[in-house]
This record gives C-alpha cells, structure tokens and sequence, in this order.
C-alpha cells in the first residue's frame, strides 16, 4: 500500500483507508417510482495510527451512517474500506468477525446496543469471555477496572441496563467497547449524554490511552471545543459529502466552507450572545 | 422483496419434501389395497394379478414417484382404488370442507385470544388476571377429543344444534339464505371445539408477549403523551409484540388443522379427516398421500400467510431483506 | 362588557404570572433495587416555575435530572418509589392525581420530552403517525385537520425534508432527526409545561440554535414554561432564566442564570464548569492536556453518611462540613445555594 503523508506529518501507513465510499438508502413503494437518498456521497479519507480524526456536521449529514459501514454493520453501497491494508468491503461473514474486533464502535445511542435482560456486569464479561484469554479471576479484576476508569461505581454492576440513569448507560457502552481494547474505536456522540466533569474524565482516560497503547479514534461529536480538544484532525460533513478537512486550527480560525462557518457561529457560550464570535 | 421469493422456494421445497416422505412411509406401510382383495373369494387371482400390473404397484418405488408426479401435473394426483377415480377432484371437495373449519375456527379463536390475552396482560398478577390463568391451564390439559365428546354430549342433550354432518336432508330444497343458516349450525359444534382446543395456547401467548412489552420504554413516552389507554394497548402494545404473534399466527393453522382432521371424524363433518381414515384403513395408496401432501400443502400456506404478514407488520424486517 | 377572546386570554397569564406553574415541594423519590432496598435518587428536592419561565437544570450523570422530569409527570419506571413531597400544577398535586386526570394533562398542558430518542419511539410506526396520535389524544378534531396540524408541526421542526422524515420509521432517521421528533410530539398539543430531558444532546450547534428558536417562539405564543436540563451549561447562558444545580439528588444551587453562570458559587458549580474545553483557535492552547476533573464519584457507596454530599470531593471544604447537612442559604431573593461558606 501507498504511504501516506498525515496531518502529523509522518509518514506512516494508514490504519484505516476509505475510498470513494458511497451509501445509498433506496426506499421501494408499491406505488410510484423508487426513493433515493445519498447518506454517503464519495467519502474519501485516511487515518493513520495513534491519531483522533473528528467528524462533525450537521445532523443528518451521514455521520452515522459512515460509521456503520466502517463497523461492518452496514454495507455500503459502493467504494472501498481498507483497514490494515485489506479491504474490508469485500470480506465474508467471517473474516468480518474477526476484523470487527479490531474496529469497535460505541453507537449513538447506548441503550438500543445494550441487552435489557443482562446485567452491567454481564454486559462487561462477554467480550472477555468470548476472547478466551482470560481466567475468571483477572476477568473480573478487568471488569472491575474499566467500571472505575469511566467512573462508574460497583454500586451497578447487579442492574440491568435500562436501570441506569443515561450517563451511566453510555458510560457502560465505553467500558464495554474498551475491554476489548480494539485497535480502531469508532465514538459516535459517545461524549453527548455526559456532563462536562465525566465527559473530560472519559476525554483524558482516551487521550491516555492513545498515549499508551496507540489506539485510533474516530470522533464523531457535535461539540465542536471537545473536537478541537481532542483530536489531530477535524473533518466537516455536509449532505454525505466531506467539505472541509484539516487540523483543528485551521478548521476554526480561516473555515473555508459555510456548513462550518454556520456550525461555528451557533456555538453557544456562557456570558455571550449567540452571534458572538468564534473567540474567546 | 427477495425475503418472500426465499420464503417461497422455501415453502416449494418444503412440499416436495413432503411428498417424497409420504411416499416412502406408505411404501414402508405393510400391506396394500389388493391384499384385503386377494382374500376376497369371489374375485379371481388372476383378475387381482392384472390390477396390480395396472395400477403399478410393483414397479419400484423411483419409478412410482415419477408416474405419480407425472399424473400430479395432469392434475389427477393418482388414482383411488377405492372410488375408482383421480385422487384430487375427491380430495379437492373435501379439502374445502376442512378449510372452511380450519378457517373459521383460526379466525374465531383469534378474535377471542387477542382481545382476552390483551385484557389478561393489562391486568398482570391481578386476581381476574390469575382466574383467566387458571381456567387456561384448566382448558389446555383437557385431551381434544375428550372436549369434542364433551360438547356432543351437551349438543344431543339439548338438542338444539345438529350434532353431525355438514348439511340437514332437505339442504337442496332450501333458499340460498337459508342453506347459509343451514351451514352455519352444522359450524357450531366443531367450530366450537376447535376454538375451545387452541384458545388457551392463543390466550397465553398473547398475554405473555404483551405483558412483555407493557414496560418498554416506548410506551412509558407515549402514556406521557397522554395516549388514552385503548389506543395504548391496541394500536401501541400489540402492534410491538406481533412479531411472535404471527408466527404463532402461522403455527396455529397446522394446530387447527391437525385438531380439525380429528374432530371431523369425531362429529363425521365430511372433510379430509374421515377420508384420510377410510383411504389409510383401505391402504387406498394414493388417497392417503394426497391427503397429506394437501395437509402439508395448508401448513406451508399458513406458514407462508404469517411470514408474508411479517414482511408487512415490520419495517426493519422490510428494510433488512431489502439491504440483501 | 364582554371582552374578546384574547383579551380574556391576557387577563388570565397576568393573574397566571403572580402564581407559579408548577410548584414542586420536598420531593423524595428511590428506585428499589433487585434486594428490595430502596436506593434514593431525589433527596428533597423543591424548586417553583412561573409561566413562561425557562428553568435549566445542570448536574452530574446520575444525580436524579431524570427522576426529576419522570416523576413531574409521574411517570417513572416500574421500581421507583415517590416517597414524598408535593407536584402542584395549577394548584392541583399531580402525584394525589387519578389515571384519568392524568392522562388528560400529560401531552396536553405538561409534556415530557425524554432522554433518549430511541428508546421513546415506537418501532413500527411512522413517525407522523406518532405525532398524530398524541394530537388525536386530546380533542377530536376531524381528520383533515389533524393531518394538517401534524404538516404544520414538521414543517416547523424539519424545515427542510419536512415529507421524507414524517412518512420514515424511527429506524430509518438519523439521531438528531429522532430527537426532533421527540419535539414535535412533545410541542404538539401547545402545552403550558414542556420538561425536556437533554432535548438538544444529538444536534449539532446550527440545529440546537434551530430547536432553541422553536421554543422561544412557542414561549412567546403561548407563554410556554420549560424545565431544560442539559449538559451544556452555555447553552443555558441565554436561553434560560433559571438555574438550578442538582448533586446527588439535592438542589445544590439555584438561581438566575447570569449569576450562577456567570459567578457560580456552589463548590460543585464552579468545579463543573472548569471542565468545559474551550473552542480556541489559537495553536497549541494546551491541546492534548488533560482537562480538570472533579475527583472520586456520587455513588451511594461513595457518599458520606453524615455531612455535606459533596464534601468528600469538594476542594473548598471545611470541618462543619462533615458534620451537618448545609440548608439553602440565600444569596439574594432567587439565588440559593447549599453550602456552609454562604450560610450566616
Ligand atoms: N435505514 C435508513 N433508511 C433510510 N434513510 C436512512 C436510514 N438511515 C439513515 N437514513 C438517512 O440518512 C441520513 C444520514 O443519517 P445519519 O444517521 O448518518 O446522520 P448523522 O450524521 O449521524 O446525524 P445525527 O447527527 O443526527 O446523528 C439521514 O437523513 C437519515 O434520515
Ligand atoms: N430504573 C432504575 N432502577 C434503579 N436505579 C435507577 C433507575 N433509573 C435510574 N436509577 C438510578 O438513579 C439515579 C438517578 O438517575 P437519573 O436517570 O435520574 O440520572 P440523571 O441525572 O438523569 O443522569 P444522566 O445525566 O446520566 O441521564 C442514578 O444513580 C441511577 O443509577
Ligand atoms: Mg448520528
Ligand atoms: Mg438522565
């Protein structure tokens, strides 16, 4: 594969290669012609290693869509998703399996991935179980691990997960997709049902781990500052399409597009009115 | 779209499976319908010799499937010994008959359980709740037969219904009005039983399914939107746990039916049940297999109706088999 | 004389405006858990909402905003218990309240928009039919008007796309598309009482401003009051008059929102909005660095058993604070804060 030069300015393969991705969602009535929509249009991007890339847009714009399809729950319509040099499009059911456990993804909406009828602790163990690595010793010792980085306590390991208030559930969702210490972690929103005090708690355990174990992030948010923050690379979407993409400094101070001049001027901020500028 | 083109490949290879086992069991069956004639002194070896060559029956089993699946595409389905004619136009009158039981009784049973167990799970633990559990339990461990004895006793006590048989003797003197009526009293009896039989099965599924969804957060939101409670439980509740529903839907045709060829026989409705009797008593070969494979042919329909209904109660199910 | 509609109408949210709304009084409310023990989640909470009053509600995850906006319309999960206190709406205790009474008030004057858009979606409806149905649920009007109402009310949300989205499945919908349907069924009927549990966590900032715009307009209309709970304390800073602070199931500080944004006072407000990073463009304004925190958690088994609940996280802390409980001490008029630095 094409090495490629990041915004980091190292030349190192890419983790993760979309190329031309396109999802198209046609929607067939018995009456009149067929329905389309362009949730994707030609997406084009790379990741490499050990870096955030952050995805903001307005809603709708296909962020979540591009998700599902880098998680293998979705197949796109067209265009390729080459992870580790090999394209993943084109995988069968198994081979899927196996890379799906490299690329993990905390969904939207924590409470439609989380199985009612397990317990949180139960939510934890699986993932373990089913790598078959560990004894029930350090399994427990790992569950117990996680609860605590994302700041959940031991109080709510016996409830179900609709027994949780919405924090707790989204946080059970990150503790989960990070016991499985996947190579590429896909966020969609995981940040947004949090408070600023857990969110810049669950912010820094992720940045620590990029730290020590090279994990690659693909940020999906809507709160710009925490993109800024966060990641080395801020791509904007726009109607599926990607319009804009570059380093957080460039993004906010000289934005090249209206979609992200707009998403810039509604950002709200304490003491100002919201027209105010993108300063502080 | 491809979901329902699976599903009927699915149903077709279904009964051409069906067709080869039925084959084959009566094959295994000892005996055939020449045996009870070569006993018979008055008619001739030879004669019962020259029968046997006719009709085949000592070709090998491959080849008597081929003959009958050539005859199944001419639409004769074989030849009865015993009525000396075609199978299907014989098996076609009273594969009608059965229907119209099976029907019947399907929708009668359902429009009793829906409601009921509606009604049953919105009451959850209470004691009109646990009454209609109990009387359940009580209904499901009585045998079907037992329950068709049951109701023709009362039938001939009272007296007031026909006890047997599809039509009264005078039923071609009548106005097409009255052979409605007619028709419709014969029902009741096994109707009845039917209903009776299946209905604690419906009731429990029923009840437990929506009771499983009565807590679903989704109707937590739409009672704060202050959805009155009819709309709540009947157009909110059970919509969300009809997926089991129908196919339970499906599965409660074959129960009707299976039920339905015994109550024929009991209360002699003129359905394929007596006939399926006469012809496996006689070893009337084809009879039997026709009777089957149109008893397979119902259940696979009935399963096809609920998966076809599936496809169109659920959306995510419509847009999975579409993304495909 | 007699006076035109309107008028009347005026005449009676000015003597509306001398009493509040929504009057809650010393609510307790516990969940009980697998073992039958009942785990608090709302401590004695009060607070009052004058009509057309928008109130944010900030606080950590878990600290009962939730249990908070369920049990204002009384509509909890299975295993929560109220304990006690009072829900005055119009006078009137909503949790005495019989079903009926209920079911007409929900939707119609107090509506609740929940936390999780997935979750308070029928999965096998259309999302048009969903709006309907709660307009269909308080008035019998014809079903012209009601199809034109539901139009009406899309196209207000969803300007553009308005048909696409109505005619969709929840499945079908992205996240924010979902929560504005939230929106719209909850705005539907006009009430007097929208609370909205994080209304606007999964809309982008063009969208939120959209969706804030909705609500000002309706509050100009109709006089609607609104308990906004949120995680974006910026977002209050002029939307809302009110702030009120829970931690742990208790009011720690609730006052008008410029000076609990703008000076926040309680330990545990000043500490939260230190957490917040800021949109900079400057180059390397600390990126990559580790953003403060509030140390430790809220859980029950974390919490002191005596004293102030925040006191084993608080950086200001001082000895009475182990021993007592502080009660609400006034800064001004409006402006009360839990905290024995305030108490005189
Ligand atoms: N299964 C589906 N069928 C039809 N259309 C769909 C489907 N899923 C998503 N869409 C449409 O595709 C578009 C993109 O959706 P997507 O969920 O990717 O948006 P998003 O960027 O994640 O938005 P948000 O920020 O609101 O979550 C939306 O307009 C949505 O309505
Ligand atoms: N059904 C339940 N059963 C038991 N405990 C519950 C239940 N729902 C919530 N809780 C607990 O009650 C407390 C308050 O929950 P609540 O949902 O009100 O929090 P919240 O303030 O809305 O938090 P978030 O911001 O994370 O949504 C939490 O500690 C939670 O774990
Ligand atoms: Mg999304
Ligand atoms: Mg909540």
């Amino acid at each position: 594969m094409k090495v490629e030069a990041t915004a980091t300015g190292k030349n190192v393969h890419p983790l993760l290669k979309v190329e031309n991705l396109v999802k198209r969602y046609t929607k067939r009535s018995l009456a009149g012609t067929p329905e389309e929509l362009l949730a994707l249009d030609s997406v084009s991007f790379t990741i490499s290693p050990g870096t955030t890339l952050a995805v903001v847009g307005e809603s709708g714009s296909g962020k979540s869509t591009l998700a599902n399809c880098l998680a293998c729950l979705e197949s796109p319509t067209s265009g390729n998703i080459w992870f580790e040099g090999k394209d993943i499009v084109k995988l069968e059911e198994r081979a899927c399996r196996q890379v799906r456990r490299q690329i993990q993804l905390i969904f939207q909406d924590p409470a439609s991935s989380l199985n009612p009828r397990w317990s949180a602790f139960e939510v934890l163990v699986e993932p373990l179980i089913l790598q078959r690595k560990f004894n029930r010793e350090e399994i427990k010792k790992r569950v117990n691990y996680w609860l605590g980085r994302v700041g959940l306590s031991q109080d709510i390991v016996g409830r179900s997960p609709m027994e949780l208030s919405g924090g707790q559930r989204q946080r059970l969702a990150i503790a989960r997709a990070l016991t499985l210490e996947p190579k590429l972690l896909i966020l969609d929103e995981a940040l947004s049902a949090l408070d600023c005090s857990v969110q810049a708690q669950i912010a820094n355990l992720l940045m620590e781990l990029q730290g020590s174990l090279g994990m690659t992030y693909l940020f999906i948010t809507h709160d710009l500052a925490m993109a800024a923050h966060f990641a080395d690379e801020i791509a904007v979407m726009d109607r599926g399409r990607i319009v804009e993409q570059g380093p957080p400094n460039k993004i906010f101070i000289q934005p090249e597009q209206e979609t992200t001049r707009r998403l810039l001027a509604a950002v709200p901020r304490i003491g100002r009115g919201d027209q105010s500028a993108l300063e502080r | 779209m491809r979901y329902l083109v699976r599903r009927l490949g699915h149903a077709f290879f279904l009964l051409a499976g069906a067709s080869v086992l039925a084959f084959l069991f009566t094959a295994l069956a000892p005996g055939t319908y020449f045996d009870e004639m070569r006993l018979n002194p008055q008619i001739a070896p030879e004669t019962v010799a020259a029968l046997r060559a006719q009709y085949g029956v000592d070709k090998p089993l491959p080849l008597r499937y081929a003959s009958w699946l050539n005859s199944v595409l001419h639409g004769d389905m074989g030849f009865s010994f015993a009525y000396n004619g075609p199978v299907a136009p014989l098996l076609v009158v009273r594969a009608r008959n059965t229907l119209l039981l099976t029907i019947t009784s399907t929708l009668f049973a359902w429009a009793i359980a829906l409601p009921l167990g509606v009604w049953s799970a919105e009451r959850l633990g209470r004691l009109s709740d646990r009454l209609l559990s109990w009387g359940t339990a009580v209904l499901l461990v009585i045998p079907d037969l037992a329950l068709a004895l049951g109701l023709l006793i009362v039938a001939v006590r009272s007296g007031s219904f026909p006890t047997g048989g599809m039509a009264s003797v005078d039923f071609e003197t009548l106005s097409p009005a009255n052979k409605l009526r007619d028709l419709a009293l014969h029902m009741i009896l096994p109707v009845t039983a039917l209903v009776l039989s299946t209905l604690p099965l419906l009731v429990r599924h029923v009840r437990a399914s929506v009771a499983d969804v009565l807590d679903a957060p989704f109707l937590l939101a739409a009672l704060g939107h202050g959805i009155p409670k009819r709309t709540l439980l009947y157009r909110y509740a059970l919509p969300a746990a009809a997926n089991p529903l129908i196919s339970l839907f499906g599965f409660s045709i074959g129960v009707l039916l299976s039920g339905s060829l015994l109550i024929e026989v009991v209360m002699s409705w003129p359905g394929l049940g007596p006939l399926l009797l006469e012809a496996i008593l006689a070893r009337d070969l084809y009879v039997v297999i026709g009777g089957m494979l149109f008893s397979t042919f119902f259940l696979v329909g009935g399963n096809l109706f609920a998966d076809m209904l599936l496809y169109w109660a659920d959306p995510r199910i419509r847009a999975e088999s579409n993304a495909r | 004389m007699i006076l035109p509609q309107h008028e009347l109408e005026d005449g009676r949210k000015q003597v509306q405006r001398m009493t509040a709304i929504l009057e809650i009084h010393d609510l307790h409310v516990s969940y009980r858990s697998s073992g039958s023990e009942l785990s608090p989640a709302l401590k004695g909470v009060s607070f009052r909402l004058m009509p057309g009053e928008i109130m944010g509600v900030l606080g950590e995850s878990g600290s009962g905003k939730s249990t908070l906006a369920g049990s204002l319309v009384r509509l909890l999960p299975g295993n929560a218990l109220v304990t006690g206190g009072t829900v005055q709406f119009e006078g009137k205790d909503l949790l005495q309240a019989n079903p009926d009474e209920l079911q007409a008030i929900r939707g119609r004057h107090i509506s609740l928009i929940f936390q999780e858009p997935s979750l308070a979606l029928h999965p096998t409806i259309r999302v048009g039919e969903q709006v309907r149905q709660v307009l269909a649920a308080h008035g019998s009007r014809g079903k012209r008007t009601l199809n034109e109402r539901t139009r009406q009310i899309f196209a207000e949300i969803f300007p553009e796309e308005t048909d696409r989205i109505s005619r969709s499945y929840p499945h079908q919908l992205s996240g924010g598309q979902r929560q504005r349907v939230l929106i719209a069924q909850a705005i539907a009927c006009g009430p007097s009482v929208v609370v909205a549990d994080e209304p606007t966590a999964s809309l982008d900032p063009t969208t939120q401003m959209e969706i804030l715009g909705v609500f000002r307009r309706l509050r100009e209309r109709l006089g609607l009051a609104m308990i906004f709970i949120t995680h974006n304390p910026a977002l209050l800073s002029d939307f809302a008059d009110h702030v009120l602070v829970l931690y742990a199931g208790e009011v720690a500080e609730c006052g008008p929102a410029e000076s609990v944004l703008g000076l926040p006072r309680h330990p545990y407000t000043k500490a939260l909005f230190q957490s917040t990073p800021a949109v900079s463009g400057k180059p390397g304004t600390g990126r990559k660095a580790k953003l403060p925190v509030i140390l430790g958690d809220s859980s029950r088994s974390s919490l002191p058993i005596r004293g102030c609940c925040f006191e084993p996280r608080c950086t200001e802390r001082m000895e009475i604070c182990k021993e007592r409980e502080p009660s609400p001490a006034n800064l001004s008029v409006s402006h009360t804060v839990s905290c024995f630095k305030y108490e005189s």
